[in-house]
């Protein structure tokens, strides 16, 4: 877009005097040198550890826990492959898959509803005078002050059969018997939605106070409906903060294992759950790893998907 | 075996530094959650004034990991009998010779020559206990002494039951009721084994661990549970039954062992020593509300210890109970591969 600028070409080109270069050489340097301390503790702290996860996935599994320093492909197989136990036929790891398959449903229906939410509570919040928004900002971001575990336990206590919810209903007299919540799909998702709902109105709100409210208003000038205003006129421009905050919300849900092991009752797996079976009592690290890294990449291939669609869209814009 | 943690998940390692005083010397303690009674600890510190840490870990394998890795601080870890062959083997263990120690003569003789630790060369009794399945009288009064409690529900508790996901043990049970043996890897009973599994699971609510509180305020009204976890539910809910699956059941003991890189070997030593004390193991049972190894100890515990059905095995069912081995890595695989697909 830069290049496609008629006023930047039409400048004469620049040629810097010997000075210049020598000066802007040392800021490069300086730069570099300033960021080193941040680059190694990047490398090391994301590349590193990430690099052991590859290396694990093509190990085999020692006996007791652990690895044996001998290559193998078999981890890899087997999130993909499955040889039945019993006589040897080899078909898709469909309980894999299952699981892969649960865990992105429910992500997705989590992060719709955190939206469905948290768009309304965003707008209300840029709609407040300015001084009173640090105040409802304030108020949203309160719930991270608690611990994840002890915010998971809490929503079990209004949910069980003889908690907050059933008591209340069953003393007004709505429900005679109490209805099981714990340990259901629901649950899961009343617990996902309330602990990454935040992550979706933050962005969603850093979006909407930059919306010029102007231009909310010509188009009702121009006998806009409600509707249409909402459509055509905030959501596009309040569409980054939307992106962001799905992101935000898609990615944790994906790799959930607290929520789902409290709430959901354990009876089926999530992916969290899955790689902590093979880590843990399953004992092949080398599948757990591997079982990351697949997650990993389709984390990866869901961004690159949205970077592209977003950078299509600016340059239809 | 991550039911002594009564309230699930500390597999965020919870650190309780027991006591503070004046402290000569430090012991630190990597025991199971929930497992320790906060008094012994209090106990010991005072009469060899040492500093006691615990740290808490929720299975063996946890424990066996980071042991492994090195770097971690502790001196004294308490493993299951079907771990303690693997610690042993992988050197993680130092010979401290418990049996050569003056309490030993307290341990119980049918805890001396154990399959895992023959003649005590390593390790020390802890508690033991059983796993079978508790309900609540309420729900189901019929016979609750096995295993079809949740793998074939009577129709009061079908979708009422809950299996604690600890594979071992659901695994081991499963095997006993189809007619084999833990660790077997006999195909055509893996293959029995796994569609009694997949037929139950429709008929279960949950596979959850903390059933110790859920029993108590009737939220699980049918579970796979252990003993003293029943016991501890029964107290505050009289109409829960613990029943012992005809079936066959496992039966676990968990020991003291001191770690070979342990920094404070002495006090480790004299820990091990100073819970081979009868009234000193009565605190350990009185607390977790499991048995332990250590003769003369019933005379120091709660009276409702001592009758307890939960504790005390009824003789009809003692037979039924089997120590589990620890599998090896092939039939390992097998019974994960079968899990998988159980929850998928």
């Amino acid at each position: 877009m830069t290049a496609a600028d008629p006023a930047r070409q039409a400048q004469p080109a620049h040629s810097p005097s010997p000075g210049e270069v020598a000066s802007r050489a040392a800021e490069v340097r300086r730069n570099w040198l300033l960021s080193t301390p941040a680059l190694t503790l990047l490398f090391l702290a994301a590349s590193g550890p990430l690099l052991v996860v590859i290396l694990y996935s093509v190990l085999t599994p020692g006996e007791y826990s652990g690895v044996v320093w001998e290559l193998s492909g078999d981890a890899w197989y087997r999130v993909i492959l499955h040889r039945d136990i019993f006589d040897d036929t080899v078909s898709l790891a469909d309980a894999h898959l299952r699981i892969f398959w649960r865990s992105a449903k429910l992500s997705l229906l989590t992060t719709f509803v955190a939206l469905i939410i948290g768009f309304p509570t965003a707008y209300f919040v840029a709609t407040r005078p300015p001084q009173q928004r640090t105040l409802w900002l304030f108020l949203i971001t309160i719930p991270f002050w608690t611990n994840l575990l002890i915010r998971t336990f809490a929503i079990m206590e209004v949910i069980r059969n003889e908690g907050i919810v059933n008591s209340t209903l069953m003393s007004l007299g709505v429900i005679e018997a109490p209805i099981q919540l714990l340990y259901t799909d629901t649950a899961v998702l009343i617990g996902m939605v309330y602990v990454y709902l935040p992550l979706m109105v933050l962005p969603l709100y850093a979006s909407m106070e930059r919306l010029d409210f102007r231009l909310v208003e010509a188009a009702y000038d121009l006998y806009a409906t409600r509707l249409q205003v909402l459509r055509r006129v905030i959501i596009p421009l309040v569409k980054p903060g939307i992106i962001a905050g799905s992101i935000l919300v898609f990615i944790p849900s994906l790799g959930a294992y607290v929520t789902p092991r409290v709430l959901g009752g354990g009876k089926n797996m999530m992916l969290g759950n899955l790689i902590e079976l093979q880590f843990g009592q399953g004992r092949n690290w080398p599948l757990g790893a591997a079982l990351s890294l697949t997650l990993l990449v389709i984390v990866m291939i869901a961004l690159l998907v949205y970077v592209r669609n977003v950078s299509r869209s600016e340059s239809r814009g | 075996m991550s039911w002594k943690l009564g309230g699930a998940l500390s597999a965020l390692v919870l650190l309780a530094s027991a006591g503070s005083g004046m402290a000569e010397g430090e012991l630190n303690i990597y025991n199971w959650g929930n497992y320790t009674n906060p008094e012994l600890i209090k106990k010991f510190e005072e009469a060899h004034k040492v500093k006691v840490t615990i740290t808490d870990y929720d299975s063996n394998t946890t424990a066996l990991t980071k042991v492994k890795a090195g770097g971690h601080g502790f001196d004294i870890v308490v493993p299951s009998a079907n771990y303690v062959p693997i610690f042993v083997k992988e050197g993680l263990l130092l010979e401290t010779r418990p049996d050569q120690m003056p309490n030993f003569k307290n341990v119980d003789k049918k805890w001396v020559d154990v399959s895992w630790d023959p003649g005590r060369h390593y390790t020390v009794p802890w508690q033991w206990g059983t796993t079978g399945v508790a309900v609540n009288t309420k729900a189901y009064a019929g016979d609750p002494n096995t295993s079809a409690i949740f793998l074939d529900p009577p129709k009061e508790l079908v979708g009422q039951v809950n299996v604690v996901p600890e594979m071992a043990d659901v695994m081991a049970l499963t095997i006993m009721y189809a007619g084999g043996k833990p660790c077997t890897d006999d195909k055509d009973l893996l293959r029995k084994v796994r569609d009694i599994l997949t037929a139950a699971k429709p008929k279960w609510r949950s596979m959850d661990y903390g059933m110790t509180e859920k029993l108590s305020n009737s939220d699980v009204v049918a579970t796979v549970n252990w003993n003293g976890s029943t016991f501890r539910a029964r107290l505050k809910n009289p109409t829960v039954v613990y029943g012992y699956p005809k079936e066959g059941y496992p039966v676990w003991m968990d020991s003291v062992a001191v770690l070979a890189d342990a920094k404070n070997v002495e006090n480790a030593k004299l820990f091990q020593n100073f819970i081979m004390d009868p009234e000193n193991a009565a605190l350990i049972s009185a607390f977790a509300r499991y048995a332990n190894g250590i003769a003369g100890s019933d005379k120091f515990m709660p009276e409702e210890m001592k009758t307890a059905p939960e504790i005390v095995v009824p003789e009809a069912y003692k037979a039924a109970g089997t120590f589990l081995p620890t599998c090896p890595k092939a039939t390992q695989d097998l019974y994960t591969a079968i899990w998988t697909e159980l929850q998928k």
